[in-house]
């Protein structure tokens, strides 16, 4: 297609392209080998001083029922889908309106709200955990789900996002279902959202990314194991198997890592446009 | 917002056509913002909110870095800047700064360095481009703290890969995670890996985005080789991509926290101790609430202001 956009391509034949490439995906690739491959083994074959990456006894469904009932992985794998898909449901209900209303209203004090969510925007969340962990913490509602989500209703980024998708919505199209007799609030939903769908799809997989992955507030919120996230859990499983049994282990991190990664690799595009340029923040 | 601008402003909602007919001064103003009422419907769940979880903390956080307060004491008093004075006193502070710069500063350029390369590597050639593509994106979706628990091991002093392959290379074995000298680097490394294959999608815009005429130009004028090519056109027009890269790297790296509490806990003797993780001390475990707010809102100050270069750069971007 773009034959000179290629200036490395005359330097470079193919097959050095390809080998240096595939020696990086090597190397990137390994954390991940390393773990599976281990998981696959007994404890005898994890101690070795010599590097074996297919075990001679294979044990991976010892290790991998090992992990299932040494920690309720299912429980944190079932409350990371509560939580992301929670959160996400409840960004579109409270920022979707804003959005449109910062994007297609005019009314007094729209400029001041919209540089309140710009400002909003430049704020990281650890920042302002202390605070948060004693309002939540007054209000009775830390270690619950509620502590999980009610603070990433708001996005901030989220408004933005939406906004500056709604702008590019002709205004004719606003006016038509204005005649139609639509409400405002209708037209968010019935309107806007329809037209809107691959910005807040591309926005859902941000949103749900950061906060299955996320660890910081998680472990500030939550005490009670029933509530761990996917990373409490896998890092409470390790810091009760200690550096002693390796396989059960690495077992459970390829269980929590897997849902994540296997949804990435059915919808590789969406994936990267959605994290790539929704996480510019 | 007056009393009488209200129903006008609804009618104005729902008849926009009339809007011009009306001549009152009332009418004027709601000419002027005719959705007043429905569009302070729609922002007021996020605007109440905002202000509750965003807006209200930041204010807290600033006010509480000038109290004692402690989780659970009955009272706390105003003690001007006596925290900050403290933290200035403080060997652990000026450490996990320097920490946290230091792993800034290896992050950043090599994340950002290893992303362009790839990238470049990437948009040589056509076959296989969306496979190395998701190969490299994968670290950026992986649960960091799984992955954490994988290098953990990786690094085992005795059994792990790492050294494994040293010793098989004849080389020195090392405890990559305990020794003083290796703790951070090593936890940079990891930074590195989870981070360069977003900067790749970025820089991978990027190249798509420079004119193909540019280089046939570049061509007609004696630039050949692919390094003369890269210098005179991708990487002068690569340049606000580049800054705006960097910039992302140096906000989220600033942002390091999770490797350093999974597998260092700061150590040892705080040779990995970075200013979130002192934060999550303070006021997680200690509960010192106002010493952790001021170690917030200093952290708080560097990703302001690292935001508000990238906000310039952005804009600048924007009228190239």
């Amino acid at each position: 297609m773009r034959p000179l956009l290629s200036p490395l391509s005359a330097a470079l034949p193919g097959l050095a392209r390809h080998a240096a490439l595939l020696a990086l995906a090597a190397l990137t690739l390994l954390p991940f080998a390393w773990m599976i491959s281990t998981s696959l083994k007994p404890a005898g074959e994890i101690f070795l001083s010599e590097i074996r990456w297919w075990p001679e006894r294979l044990a991976a469904v010892e290790n991998y029922s090992a992990a299932f009932e040494r920690a309720p992985l299912l429980r944190f794998l079932a409350n990371g889908a509560i939580v992301t898909l929670a959160i996400f449901a409840l960004q579109v209900v409270v920022n979707l309106p804003a959005a449109y209303a910062l994007a297609k209203l005019r009314f007094i004090g729209r400029q001041t709200a919209f540089a309140l969510v710009l400002f909003a925007i430049l704020v990281p969340q650890q920042a302002t955990a202390v605070p948060l962990f004693l309002l939540f913490h007054q209000l009775g509602l830390l270690d619950s789900y509620a502590a999980l989500v009610v603070p990433f209703t708001i996005s901030a980024f989220g408004i933005f996002l939406m906004r500056q998708f709604f702008m590019s919505v002709p205004d004719d199209l606003v006016d038509a279902a204005r005649m139609d007799g639509i409400s405002e609030f209708g037209i968010v939903w019935r309107v806007m959202l329809p037209t809107a769908i691959p910005a807040v799809t591309a926005f859902g997989i941000f949103s749900v990314v950061s906060h299955w992955n996320d660890y910081f507030w998680p472990l500030v919120a939550i005490n009670s194991p029933h509530l761990f996230t996917p990373p409490l859990g896998v890092a409470a499983f390790r810091n009760e198997e200690a550096g002693t049994d390796y396989g059960p282990l690495m077992a459970a991190a390829t269980i929590i890592i897997a849902p994540l990664v296997i949804a990435f690799l059915f919808a590789q595009r969406r994936f990267i446009e959605g994290i790539t340029f929704t996480g510019m923040k | 917002m007056s009393d009488a601008s209200l129903p006008l402003a609804r009618e104005g909602v729902a008849a926009p056509v009339s809007r011009s007919s009306r001549k009152s001064k009332a009418a004027a103003t709601a000419a002027r913002s005719p959705h007043q009422l429905v569009a302070t419907a729609l922002l007021l769940p996020a605007g109440l909110l905002m202000l509750l979880l965003v807006l209200g903390p930041v204010a807290a956080v600033l006010l509480m870095s000038l109290t004692d307060y402690q989780l659970g004491a009955s009272g706390f008093s105003f003690i001007g800047f006596e925290n900050y004075a403290a933290l200035l006193d403080d060997r652990v502070f000026w450490k996990a700064l320097g920490n946290t710069l230091a792993y800034v500063a290896i992050v950043v350029p090599a994340s950002v360095g290893l992303g362009l390369a790839v990238a470049l590597l990437i948009e040589s050639g056509r076959s296989l481009r969306s496979l190395y593509r998701a190969v490299f994106f994968v670290p950026v979706m992986a649960t960091l703290i799984a992955m954490a628990i994988s290098f953990e091991f990786m690094l085992h002093p005795q059994f792990g890969l790492i050294n494994l392959m040293l010793s098989a290379l004849g080389l020195p074995t090392h405890a990559f995670l305990s020794e003083p000298a290796l703790a951070l680097p090593t936890l940079a490394a990891i930074g590195v890996w989870q981070m360069f294959g977003f900067n790749m999608v970025l820089f991978l815009a990027g190249l798509v985005s420079i004119p193909r005429h540019l280089y046939e130009a570049a061509e007609l004028d004696g630039a050949r080789s692919a390094w003369s090519q890269f210098r005179l056109v991708t990487w002068p027009l690569l340049g606000p991509v580049t800054m705006f890269v960097v910039l992302i790297s140096a906000i989220r790296s600033f942002q390091v926290f999770d490797t350093v509490h999974v597998l260092t806990k700061g150590g040892p003797s705080k040779a990995s101790e970075v200013l979130l993780y002192s934060m999550y001390t303070e006021g997680f475990e200690f509960f010192r609430s106002g010493l952790a707010a001021a170690i917030a809102v200093v952290f708080l100050a560097f990703v302001l202001l690292l935001t508000l270069i990238k906000a310039r750069v952005i804009e600048k971007r924007v009228h190239y």
